[in-house]
């Protein structure tokens, strides 16, 4: 009977304290870190120091979007705080989804967050709509046994993208493998590929050169080098599959998606920047960022969470567990893992490059992101896949992509050349 | 007396309600959606689908694949019901055999064709075994576009031929024994038997199967979708794509307006050409 009684105490006690710690809870939902290692590693690791009660829940996109928007129509909020890409968080701005975050931008400057990535966290708003909170960027990852085929007097840390067709074309002649692959899967990043690495290199624009005479050299050169790329690339969504089962030897992705793979042997592979053109080598920097929902249960919580999570050490754990780069200065230390490693110098190698170009993700499109991707792959498909002309092809699909600027109305971003009003398709 | 009028309403009630809020309140928002844009109507959503690189190629290619595999599995449904008739000891065994895909979802299904037709798949494995083929074959890409297409329908017609199989086998028991027995005694033979007893009478029963497995192949994605990702745009996947990828739910509205017309069309054309006069009923 004592045992009982002492049991129900104790029983009372845990709701007690269940309930003051759901009091202060902040409720943290990401659509990044969904693997549930990497979000276990969040939860045990990166919001270990945190202060107050985070808890980490994780979303795909579309039912993030959908739990935000339904959270604001009921006026009843759970969430605090939220971290998405910068592309998932701008349709947030049109929905009342995100509280302006001023309060915390100083501080995150002070720690190092370069100025073109705040100004990218105001949404195209005068607020500051999230702070960034780490960072990625695309690359290409090799066997290192295809290296014996790259091109003579080719440097595979500088290809060009003649070189890297030679390459896959060596392979090809050597082995009879299309051995190079690319993400144009159904939820592959080829659209990524297309607007941040082809057309800034070949046209050193994305928008406003959109179907320049320069756009459509580089389709005939593109389609050329297609024919050495493995043809089960339109079913790859992440690069890390095709490169472990070996079915091709050179990809591009995302480096979260080619993680798996050089971790699983870092030994065997080779990281280095994607090609240049004519016109430099272009690259996508990609920007997670961190916002606070209006009427969060826990402000002060989330942001006390969020100046947790710049804290350089904090950041430089994130690299190391997580494959995701600092965006505060934070020193990278020499142990890291070895697929992580690979990652880091890949990333290094890109942003170092003598010629690279940054290529800003889409800004100022809203809900139109996706049918502004849609246009590069269509026209991707109809060029490479279905061999239509060119020329007709690009002056169709250029009518679609001035309807979604003129009636999103965004100014060119960079490297277009900025614009009064909407970027033009010249 | 006066009470019981209402029992059967009142019986009904639950399931009325539970569909008008469960299918006639979405189905409202949905048309809403496809015809309107920014809250006013407008037919912009209905041009730009129209307008769609894949909108043509999606009709086809679902149509395609509509006419191919509904006669093969009415064949090859009909011809295994026929065969269960025969059958003395363990039937039961072999239908159950036989309806097993029943119980498997489509995307399921077509992850395990994946398995069997992809380059490292099964069937690749035992053709280079047999010394066939020298080494992996594509069969599922989108310059095999034959193979790709024959890959669908066996997917597809494994998957689905099943409930056929069932509606079937259930209106075959409904027929009497004594038509065939006094056709047999004036010298009829089976396929004379087949022809003019079994198939009209099965005719309500066919009915059934075909508007179900044509509603149900319109609306065909998760197979296809599993075994060729974008290589073959079917019109739900194009809904799928205009949803998700491409973040536009009023162009996702009017693809799935769309299907629900040209399903509809097709059951009052099924009513129509199989109707079966009360006075022809067994």
């Amino acid at each position: 009977m004592v045992q009982f009684r002492t049991f129900l105490a104790s029983a009372a006690l845990a709701a007690l304290a269940t309930s003051a710690a759901q009091a202060q809870e902040i409720i943290f939902l990401s659509t990044q870190l969904r693997p549930i290692e990497e979000a276990t590693k969040v939860r045990q690791i990166i919001l270990k120091g945190a202060p107050g009660t985070v808890t980490f829940v994780v979303e795909e996109p579309s039912p993030f979007q959908t739990r935000m928007d339904a959270e604001t129509q009921a006026g009843k909020r759970t969430i605090s705080m939220v971290g998405a890409l910068h592309g998932e968080l701008q349709p947030l701005v049109g929905s009342q989804g995100l509280e302006p975050v001023d309060d915390l931008a100083t501080k995150a400057r002070e720690r190092g967050v370069p100025d073109g990535m705040m100004a990218l966290g105001k949404l195209g708003s005068d607020k500051q709509m999230y702070i960034p909170w780490m960072q990625a960027t695309y690359i290409m990852a090799a066997k290192k046994e295809a290296l014996q085929y790259l091109p003579a007097g080719a440097d595979v840390n500088a290809l060009t993208y003649a070189q890297l067709r030679d390459w896959a074309k060596a392979i090809q002649d050597k082995t009879g493998k299309r051995a190079l692959g690319f993400p144009a899967g159904p939820k592959g990043l080829m659209a990524r590929f297309l607007e941040g690495y082809l057309y800034p290199s070949y046209t050193g624009g994305v928008v406003s050169t959109f179907r320049s005479a320069s756009a459509e050299t580089m389709w005939g050169e593109f389609k050329a080098l297609w024919t050495h790329v493995n043809p089960n690339s339109t079913s790859y969504d992440f690069m890390q599959e095709p490169l472990m089962a070996g079915d091709v030897m050179i990809a591009f992705d995302h480096v979260a998606r080619l993680k798996d793979a050089l971790n699983a042997a870092p030994g065997d592979f080779v990281t280095f920047p994607a090609p240049a053109g004519p016109k430099g080598r272009g690259f996508m920097p990609v920007v997670v960022g961190l916002g606070i929902a209006p009427g969060a249960p826990n402000r002060a919580g989330a942001a006390a969470a969020i100046e947790h999570l710049l804290k350089p050490e904090t950041q430089v754990i994130m690299a190391k567990e997580l494959g995701f780069f600092p965006v505060v200065k934070a020193e990278l230390p020499a142990d890291l893992p070895g697929g992580i490693k690979l990652l880091a110098e890949g990333v290094a190698k890109t942003q170092d490059a003598k010629d690279a170009l940054a290529s800003l993700l889409p800004v100022g499109l809203g809900a139109k992101g996706g049918e502004f991707n849609k246009v590069y792959m269509d026209t991707f498909q109809r060029i490479v896949l279905r061999n239509e002309p060119v020329r007709e092809v690009l002056e169709t699909q250029a009518k679609a992509l001035t309807a979604i600027m003129s009636e999103t109305k965004a100014p060119c971003w960079a490297p277009d050349k900025a614009s009064q009003g909407a970027c033009p398709v010249n | 007396m006066q009470q019981s009028r209402f029992v059967p309403y009142l019986l009904i009630a639950p399931a009325t309600l539970f569909l008008t809020l469960l299918f006639v309140v979405p189905l409202v928002q949905t048309i809403a959606l496809a015809f309107s844009d920014g809250g006013a109507p407008s037919l912009g959503n209905v041009r730009k689908m129209a307008g769609d690189l894949n909108f043509g190629l999606s009709i086809r290619n679902t149509f395609l694949l509509v006419l191919t595999v509904i006669p093969l599995q009415l064949g090859l449904a009909l011809a295994m019901s026929m065969m269960l008739q025969k059958i003395s000891h363990g039937r039961d065994l072999v239908l159950w055999i036989w309806s097993i895909p029943l119980g498997i979802s489509d995307l399921a299904a077509g992850l395990v064709w994946l398995s069997i037709l992809q380059d490292r798949g099964y069937l690749n494995s035992l053709l280079f075994a047999a010394g066939i083929i020298e080494g992996p074959t594509n069969w599922l890409s989108y310059e095999h576009p034959i193979s790709l297409f024959v890959g669908v329908v066996l997917a597809e017609s494994w998957r689905a031929t099943a409930i056929v199989l069932v509606i079937l086998v259930a209106g075959l028991q409904l027929i009497p024994a004594e038509y065939a027995e006094a056709a047999e005694i004036f010298g009829a033979k089976p396929w004379t038997r087949f022809r003019k007893i079994t198939l009209p009478l099965l005719k309500p029963s066919i009915q059934s199967a075909l508007i179900l497995r044509t509603v149900l192949a319109f609306e065909v994605f998760a197979v296809v979708y599993a075994l060729s990702g974008r290589n073959y745009p079917v019109i739900v996947g194009e809904a799928y794509a205009w949803q998700q990828v491409n973040q536009n739910n009023g162009v996702a509205a009017a693809y799935a307006m769309l299907v629900m017309a040209i399903s509809l069309v097709a059951t009052l054309v099924y009513l129509r050409v199989l109707r079966v006069r009360p006075e022809t009923q067994p």
